[in-house]
């Protein structure tokens, strides 16, 4: 069956996600691609609900389609002069990089397509259904992976990302400051 | 039909978007917002092979899915992702304070 109700979201969304980034690189007005910016944030949640990663998604909601774009509009805001200012918003270089990024596309298109592990998995597919039969994404599962001090966890690499993020916010504060 | 290749192609799409805009644009703040976009297009595809090996075997026999390492990537990756922003925007706001501009083409500081 070519359209089940899993393909018809998925294609909407995904139709959604690639709109919303082409909007975020064109589009003139700056304030419209951070507009632009949550709408993918908040479809690529979308997508992790799709894939039966609901832990993901909700953090994605909050981190990115709640701080990270409030931080870009605000930065925005405390640099309007600059940013609505006249001229193409583009370099001179701009169809290099589009060259560039043409070929890296096409690239991993044809490698993903081509490849011995895409091959193997296509005929078993995503199984978008039957994986949330596994309580694959459960918040439990991840949290046990997370933090657990006996079996095999991530636990020390999430201790360094707290580090990292006491230091993130740290720098920013002392780089942001006013004399 | 939606299968792993799906979710590879969509996230090998939206990391080609935002690389060109990473390239191309000159205002710091907009080249701030296409990293983002390429980073949640590795996140989709880290997501997406967790997903897809959930409960399947390698040759061994040992299961490849069951530690869900694709999600736990993406946890750390958004963790960076949300560092990273706030630390580039302090520099961008310290930076339009200091020379009135936000413009990559001007900002030649420390260009040799």
């Amino acid at each position: 069956m070519p359209f089940d109700l899993a393909s018809i979201v998925f294609y909407l969304i995904a139709f959604v996600l690639v709109g919303a980034s082409l909007a975020v690189v064109l589009m003139r007005n700056i304030v419209h691609a951070a507009l632009s910016l949550a709408l993918v944030f908040g479809a690529a949640a979308g997508v992790y609900v799709l894939l039966n990663a609901e832990f993901i998604a909700i953090v994605q909601i909050l981190i990115y389609a709640g701080a990270v774009t409030v931080l870009v509009l605000f930065s925005i805001m405390l640099t309007q002069g600059a940013a609505t200012r006249a001229g193409s918003p583009f370099s001179g270089q701009w169809w290099l990089a589009g060259l560039i990024c043409v070929v890296l596309c096409a690239g991993v298109i044809y490698a993903a397509a081509s490849s011995q592990l895409a091959l193997t998995t296509a005929s078993g597919s995503v199984n978008l259904a039957a994986a949330s039969a596994q309580d694959g994404g459960s918040p439990v599962k991840i949290g046990q992976l997370l933090y657990s001090p006996f079996n095999y966890s991530y636990v020390l690499p999430f201790e360094i990302a707290s580090v990292l993020l006491l230091v993130a916010i740290v720098g920013a504060i002392v780089i942001a400051r006013e004399e | 039909m939606v299968n792993l290749n799906s979710f590879l192609i969509l996230g090998a799409l939206m990391f080609a978007i935002g690389l060109f805009g990473a390239l191309s644009k000159r205002n710091a703040v907009a080249i701030l917002m296409s990293i983002e976009i390429m980073l949640n297009a590795v996140n989709i595809t880290m997501v997406a092979f967790a997903s897809a090996f959930i409960g399947k075997s390698d040759a061994v026999g040992i299961p490849v899915g069951s530690r869900l390492t694709g999600q736990i990537f993406a946890v750390f990756i958004i963790t960076v992702a949300a560092a990273e922003a706030a630390v580039a925007l302090a520099i961008i706001i310290g930076i339009y304070r200091r020379i009135s501009t936000v413009d990559v083409g001007e900002i030649n500081l420390m260009k040799w």
